[in-house]
Order: structure tokens, then C-alpha cells, then sequence
């Protein structure tokens, strides 16, 4: 029960969705008759909810900004929270947040969720996030004492490491991958873990201008949107051609298989026509259907997922496969959200992922010398231009790597790179142009 | 310069800015112009293991200023 009323707070709970309200009512309530042994004052999600109503009332917050909590050894993984009305709210003065990192691609035992809960539950406010957009499952509100207690529990009880928060390279996310998808061109989970176990130092120790994501899908469809929202998305593709199972097309039109493996099947949408619904949507125009036979035109495949996505029996990822890489996705400073920049159209993705650590190591370097502060790399790479990029990363300006190649193949050459350089003899050029 | 010579360099430097008490990690470069940013921020952290410095993180960015110094720090530990 809260101490006070919270009028505005209790309107959060009249919509249709969950609230964060209810739930932290439940929480408040939970731990009025608990018999854990809690190391946290028992009131935390009362003081915690009486909070936020004063800062709705004041139309302000009262969290101060960031802190110097942490564990030892570690500068990122904590972070600090302490409130400004301490004397009216004592349960909820400190109420830090704790990044761990998630398991590759957030598998769990429901043993390890009940000890994880047990834990929080003791040591916590008994909130959580799960996950929070890095990837993170996120501990929200403990005590300053607490943090070192927690930090040994987890990683020598539940074998559990934090995650990065701050100037670091932040958890790596991944997909579900081979795990259970049938489009996943590599395993995303083995390079999740690969990146993870490699970048410690980076991870823990802040030694960036600002954060740093990486993000794996395992095929252009994108499950984790590291297009969107990582400074390094590794996407899964392949280099051969789409593997086409004529029968099978021929049954997704008569009707035996269900397109999109039976999802939208709320209502009738009348039979399936698959040149509404799968060929004219290619959007390079790039296949063709005459009644028996589906063809391909793979040189013009973008890898949309569509054709894949709706005739799934039918229709394969290449048996050639690895990973594009694009840089820069979200810098919402300068110019607002953007996704990140087709940078190597494809690499194997084997371990021990050699080729990937030294592309990445390249691209920290030159972010760690010229990046500003807070400026995250997309931002940077438009700033020093994406041929300076290329250079960095010690690859050749491609097509692939344009929007429209065809209408805007603007390329800025050097004279190293022009045979003969800048200097030329006149008389031989005079020979063939005119005045 | 050897690293204790390096150290104290840094302390100094924080020491006589009188108006900042949070630096980015690339004011600690500007500091060694010669070093690559990655040997400098392995001198920070192990001064932070040392507890001479200490990070600050308002949970996006990190900062680094030395142990104990800032307004808000000092707050914050008189309320513990």
C-alpha cells in the first residue's frame, strides 16, 4: 500500500495495456508479507511510487543525474541513481540500475529465472526489465551496499557477468539464429559470444568517445533491427542464388501449403494468387512466374526476404552464406535516427571470427582518435565522409555500397588512385581532344 | 616519461583545472599527444583500480574525474 495517494500515476492504469503502475503496486504489495530476508528497505516500490507522483505534480524529475556507483574493477554495468528528496523518500534515496548481460539470444532455464528473481527479490526492489533495448536484463533500484554483494552473487552463484552501460562497448544481441530459424545464414549466437568473450576490457572499461553497439542478425529480415539500432550490424546473406523447390511452389499455388506458414490467417483472404503476393512485390522485379515455373534473377536479389518469408517450403537462403557489415546506424544528436551503411557486402562468418575482430579493431581505432566526445560513429563518419571511412577500413569503394549506383555514382578520386596520377602529357591528350 | 611520471602528470592537470571536475576520456588524450588513445586509457583504469580516479556514468556517457572530487559526489556520500 502506498503511503499517500497517487491519483495521476492510478490514470496510467485505466488504459487497455499493462501498466508499469500495476506492476509496481504488485511489487509493493509482494513485499509487505514476504519472508525473505530483504537487504533493501521493504518499502522501496512504496517510496519509488511516491516519487514519481511528486514529479508528475512538480512537473519535474527527482532523479539527480548519473552517479559514481559501481563494483570494483569495472567502470560500466551500474548505474547510478539517487533521488533528491531523500528525507521524504529514505526507502528509495539510491535506487541504481543494474546492466547484466543476457544470454545469447535470451535463453533460459526457468531454475536460472527463479534464482534470478530469488536474488533481486533479496537484494532489490524486485523490479525488472526484460530486456532492456541493448539487450541487457535490467535490475532496476538497489542500494549502494548491495551492489558488490550482488555482483558476487551473480557471478559466482548464477555464473552471470554485467553488461556495459556508459563509454563502452555495450552487451553484443544477437538473433535466435541456428538455434531455432531455418534463414539463419550463420551462427549468431557462436559470434554473439565470440565478439562478447573477446572485447571484455572494452565492455567493462569505458574507453570510448561514447557508446558502442553491435548487433547480429542472422538474415535480412532482422530480428533484432541491427540495421536500426547498432554502430556495427552484422545482417546474414549469401553470395549464390535463392534455392527454388519447383514442387513446392506448385503446391503453395494449388493451395496445399499455407502462405506464410499459416500466419494472417485471422480471415479469408481468398485464394493464394502468388503473382499479387509474391512476384509483383519483389521490389528489384527480379522473378517471374509462367503458370508452371518460378524463376529468379539472383544478380538483382536485395535480399528483401519477402518471396523467403511467404514460401518458406519453397524457396531457401543459398547454400554460400555469411554476413554484410554495415557501420553507423542511430546517431540521434546531429541529424536525427539513421540506419548504418552497407561497409562489406560479405564475409564468412567462421570462427575464430578473425576477419570481423580486425575489421572492428580498425574502425575503434580511428573512432578512439578522432571521434569527438558523445559523438557516436555514425555521426562521425558523416562528418569525415564515408570515402575516409573506406580508407579506414582498408576497402575498395563498390557499387553494392551505394543507394542508386546508377544515379548517383559520385566517387571523389586521388591521384594515387588514377593510373599516371594528375600530370599528363599534353601533347598526347592534345593529339586526341581539341581545344 | 615513465608511468608514475605519467600519473602524476595527470593528477596535476586535473588538479589545476579549477572550473571542471568530470573530464571525457579524450581530454586525458589530449594530455599525452604523442600516446594512442589506447595505451592512455589503460593508464586511466588502472588509476581508477589504484583509487586515485574514479568514473562517473549518467548511464550513456562516462566520465572521469579524480576520487572524491564534485559537488555531487560529496553529496551523495553524506547521505550514505
Amino acid at each position: 500500500m502506498t503511503k499517500r495517494k497517487t491519483p495521476m500515476l492510478d490514470e496510467l492504469e485505466n488504459g487497455k495495456w499493462p501498466s508499469f503502475v500495476s506492476d509496481i503496486k504488485q511489487e509493493a504489495k509482494a513485499r509487505e508479507k514476504t519472508n525473505v530476508d530483504l537487504q533493501i528497505p521493504k518499502e522501496v516500490c512504496d517510496d519509488l511510487l511516491d516519487l514519481l507522483e511528486l514529479s508528475f505534480t512538480d512537473r519535474e524529475g527527482h532523479w539527480k543525474h548519473g552517479g559514481v556507483a559501481g563494483v570494483f574493477g569495472y567502470g560500466g554495468g551500474v548505474i547510478g541513481r539517487y533521488c533528491d528528496q531523500p528525507e521524504q523518500f529514505p526507502a528509495a534515496k539510491d535506487f541504481h540500475t543494474l546492466r547484466v548481460n543476457q544470454p545469447s539470444s535470451y535463453f533460459y532455464k526457468t531454475e536460472y529465472l527463479r534464482k534470478l528473481c530469488e536474488l533481486w527479490e533479496r537484494r532489490g526492489s524486485g523490479l525488472t526489465n526484460m530486456h532492456g533495448s541493448t539487450g541487457d536484463i535490467i535490475l532496476l533500484g538497489t542500494t549502494t551496499p548491495q551492489l558488490e554483494e550482488i555482483f558476487w552473487e551473480l557471478t559466482h552463484n548464477l555464473k552471470q557477468d554485467l553488461g556495459g552501460s556508459g563509454s563502452v562497448l555495450r552487451s553484443p544481441n544477437c538473433c535466435i539464429g541456428k538455434a531455432r530459424c531455418e534463414f539463419a545464414c550463420y551462427d549468431t549466437q557462436q559470434a554473439c559470444r565470440a565478439i562478447t568473450m573477446e572485447y571484455q576490457d572494452e565492455l567493462h572499461r569505458p574507453a570510448f568517445p561514447y557508446k558502442f553497439k553491435i548487433k547480429f542478425d542472422g538474415c535480412p529480415n532482422g530480428c533484432v533491427a541491427s540495421i536500426a539500432r547498432a554502430d556495427m550490424s552484422v545482417i546474414g546473406t549469401w553470395r549464390d542464388d535463392i534455392r527454388i523447390d519447383q514442387e513446392a511452389v506448385q503446391a503453395y499455388v494449388g493451395g496445399e501449403f499455407k502462405p506464410d506458414a499459416g500466419a494472417f490467417a485471422g480471415r479469408d483472404w481468398g485464394p493464394f494468387d502468388i503473382e499479387k503476393e509474391v512476384t509483383d512485390l519483389c521490389p528489384t522485379h527480379c522473378m517471374t512466374w509462367n503458370g508452371k515455373k518460378l524463376g529468379i534473377n539472383n544478380r538483382e536479389c536485395n535480399r528483401c526476404m519477402h518471396c523467403i518469408n511467404t514460401m518458406p517450403r519453397a524457396l531457401r537462403i543459398g547454400k554460400d552464406t555469411g554476413a554484410s557489415i554495415l557501420f553507423g546506424a542511430k546517431a540521434p544528436i546531429l541529424e536525427g535516427a539513421q540506419l548504418s551503411t552497407l561497409t562489406i557486402p560479405f564475409m564468412k562468418m567462421e570462427e575464430p571470427f578473425d576477419e570481423l575482430k580486425a575489421l572492428i579493431e580498425k574502425v575503434w581505432d580511428w573512432w578512439s582518435e578522432e571521434g569527438r566526445n558523445r559523438e557516436r560513429l555514425g555521426e562521425l563518419m558523416q562528418r569525415m565522409g564515408f570515402p575516409k571511412f573506406l580508407e579506414v577500413c582498408e576497402v575498395k569503394p563498390d557499387p553494392r555500397m551505394i543507394k542508386e549506383p546508377r544515379s548517383n555514382p559520385y566517387i571523389f578520386w586521388k591521384e594515387a588512385d588514377v593510373p599516371g596520377g594528375w600530370e599528363r602529357e599534353i601533347k598526347e591528350f592534345r593529339k586526341r581532344h581539341q581545344k | 616519461m615513465g608511468i608514475e611520471e605519467d600519473k602524476k602528470l595527470i593528477i596535476e592537470t586535473l588538479k589545476a583545472k579549477t572550473t571542471k571536475t568530470k573530464f571525457y576520456l579524450r581530454d586525458f588524450n589530449k594530455i599525452f599527444p604523442e600516446k594512442k588513445p589506447r595505451e592512455v586509457s589503460k593508464l586511466v583504469n588502472e588509476m581508477v583500480t589504484d583509487g586515485i580516479l574514479e568514473y562517473w556514468s549518467s548511464g550513456s556517457t562516462t566520465m572521469i574525474g579524480l576520487k572524491g572530487a564534485g559537488v555531487q559526489h560529496e553529496a551523495e556520500d553524506s547521505k550514505e
